[in-house]
């Protein structure tokens, strides 16, 4: 563990001092912020309905700067000739995985929480349960955690950052969409395909500010098994 | 301090490396020769556990890279070919994150970096980012990031790779500077850098120890004699030829490029069977020549190429090797039985 945040503080310190932390978190506000406006000042909506709709805007902009974040993590020490150090050293690949995951994780928290202005926003006019808006920053986390643990796998299997990145947005895309492959199949392959979805079935309760426990469990689950993947792939490395 | 018994390494169906078997003693300081693709770095990269042997067994300090490699990892420091350094990082915070990942106790961390910081003459850059410094200051930084964590074994991949002759011989220093402290196994192309650092050489040709010993060994083996460029002033061209090859022990004796300037100035080449520079001395002044410069060559590249072939043959045997080796059959099938390579 004490290896994973050596790692981990060492990926912060890389995020400050490159432009591409302040970068994603600067993209995050800026279109977070552009949804709110529409959603909160253009359209007329309930004050709850404006809580859920932007919690279902931050969802995408929360995937998109996970998979940002967790694109360079693997993909550039190999490209630098970095991992060496680590793989040389006496940690085993699953603390280098899990450092790597927690660094990207507390930038992505800090992007999380610094759009909570916006929501603090609808109490000037409006009226929603705080426990409405902790629950959709928790769904927004978990589905962050998921698209960081993608990225890192992809990060993982390629060499390059953008190859990494379009790797891994081509498995967030394909767990996206099965809800919609969902829709033209009978059940209860359905029913399977739809609780498989990243996005609709699991993070709709989130946004409802609902919490369930077994959306909890899922988001977890696919962050287990990216890192997993992630780690499995790094110890195959060694045997090629 | 290590054992290699029956090493292989396959990458797919290509025998990079194999059988290999070797002992390499305490303090020993290793040179690992070969030509490109003949296996040095695979056998760097598992001796620093950062690959894993197909077959064989290869143990440091008693622990094997397979069963145990967080144990050997803490006992061997590795700089590959290309250091492995975060531009961003300044070298000191560098240096401690790295005493840190080797399990130096948080406490000792400080003093640990001051002092490799001190042996490898980091001093005047060691709050710089890395980034911004020049090569051979990296690869100084390398070498600081190998020893940090004072292993008891060090492996070195190309040191003194694109240095420039004043940074060679720091670098040279520096690695002379482990002796006794660490075991050190350094590969190299340049063979006369083998022959000023290490103990023993191992020659390495098609994933095999093709010949271990020192120095000497070798050129008794396959040195053939010595070798003698001899600058003389006077004289004209054949009278200097014809007592040169008078000389007692003297094979052959050629013309040169003249390593002195001056119109009556001629360098020779000789081979001999012994050694015979006090006799081609006595020769020349006794016949009113002057000796401007008498050097014995190193014999080193011109010995393993005889070992190797001459460099022709041994592209010709790497690119028939390559189609080969893809024919082999899988690792386990491939291993021979009691295969032994040094």
């Amino acid at each position: 563990m004490n290896a994973a945040l050596l790692i981990a503080r060492r990926e912060l310190f890389a995020y400050l001092r490159s432009p591409l932390g302040a970068a994603v978190i600067a993209g995050a506000l800026l279109i977070d912020g552009i949804w709110f406006y529409w959603q909160g000042l253009t359209q007329k909506l309930l004050s709850v309905e404006v809580l859920q709709q932007f919690i279902y805007g931050a969802s995408g902009t929360t995937m998109a700067a996970g998979l940002l974040l967790s694109m360079r993590l693997l993909a550039e020490e190999r490209q630098t000739g970095t991992l060496v150090l680590l793989h040389t050293s006496p940690i085993r690949d699953s603390q280098i995985v899990l450092g790597k995951y927690l660094s990207a994780l507390v930038v992505l928290f800090v992007a999380t929480l610094l759009t909570a202005y916006m929501p603090a926003l609808i109490f000037v006019n409006g009226k929603v349960s705080i426990g409405h808006v902790l629950v959709g920053y928790l769904g927004l986390l978990l589905l962050g955690s998921a698209a960081i643990s993608i990225g890192l796998f992809g990060s993982a299997l390629a060499r390059s950052q953008v190859v990494a990145v379009i790797v891994s947005a081509a498995i967030l895309a394909a767990m996206v969409l099965l809800w919609a492959v969902a829709r033209s199949v009978d059940p209860p392959v359905n029913r399977f395909l739809s609780a498989l979805a990243l996005h609709h079935e699991n993070f709709r309760p989130f946004m409802l500010g609902r919490l369930e426990l077994g959306c909890v469990a899922y988001y977890v689950m696919v962050t287990n098994f990216f890192l997993l993947g992630a780690t499995k792939v790094l110890e195959a490395r060694r045997w090629r | 301090m290590i054992e290699i018994r029956d090493l292989y390494k396959y990458y797919g169906d290509r025998r990079a490396l194999g059988p290999v078997t070797a002992d390499i003693a305490e303090g020993e300081i290793i040179g690992l020769l070969g030509l490109n693709g003949a296996g040095k770095t695979t056998t760097l990269r598992i001796l620093a556990c950062d690959l894993l042997p197909t077959s064989g067994t290869v143990r440091v300090g008693g622990y094997d890279v397979v069963s145990a490699p967080d144990e050997v990892r803490a006992r061997v420091g590795y700089l590959p070919d290309r250091p492995p350094l975060y531009d961003d990082m300044s070298v000191r915070e560098y240096l401690a994150f790295a005493a840190r990942l080797r399990r130096v106790p948080k406490a000792d961390v400080a003093r640990r970096v001051d002092e490799v910081v001190e042996q490898t003459e980091l001093g005047d850059v060691v709050h710089q980012l890395i980034g911004t410094l020049s090569h051979g200051f990296r690869q100084r930084v390398g070498i600081a990031q190998a020893i940090v964590h004072r292993p008891a074994f060090v492996v070195l991949d190309e040191p003194i790779s694109g240095l420039d002759p004043v940074q060679i011989v720091e670098m040279r220093e520096l690695v002379r500077g482990l002796r006794g402290a660490h075991t050190v196994i350094v590969s190299s192309h340049i063979l006369t850098e083998i022959s000023e650092t290490c103990d023993r050489i191992f020659v390495i040709d098609e994933g095999r120890i093709a010949w271990a010993g020192t120095e000497k060994e070798l050129s008794s083996e396959f040195g053939q004699g010595m070798r003698v460029d001899v600058t003389v002033r006077g004289g004209d061209e054949t009278r200097v030829l014809e007592l040169l090859r008078a000389v007692d022990g003297v094979q052959s004796a050629e013309i040169a490029t003249p390593t002195e300037p001056g119109e009556d100035v001629r360098t020779v080449r000789l081979s001999a069977r012994g050694d015979v520079r006090d006799a081609v001395c006595r020769a020349l002044v006794t016949a009113n020549l002057s000796v401007l410069e008498l050097v014995r060559r190193r014999e080193l590249e011109s010995m393993v190429l005889a070992l190797l072939g001459s460099g022709e043959s041994a592209a010709r045997r790497r690119s028939k090797k390559r189609s080969e080796s893809r024919r082999e059959a899988p690792a386990e099938a491939a291993v021979p039985e009691g295969a032994e390579g040094a």
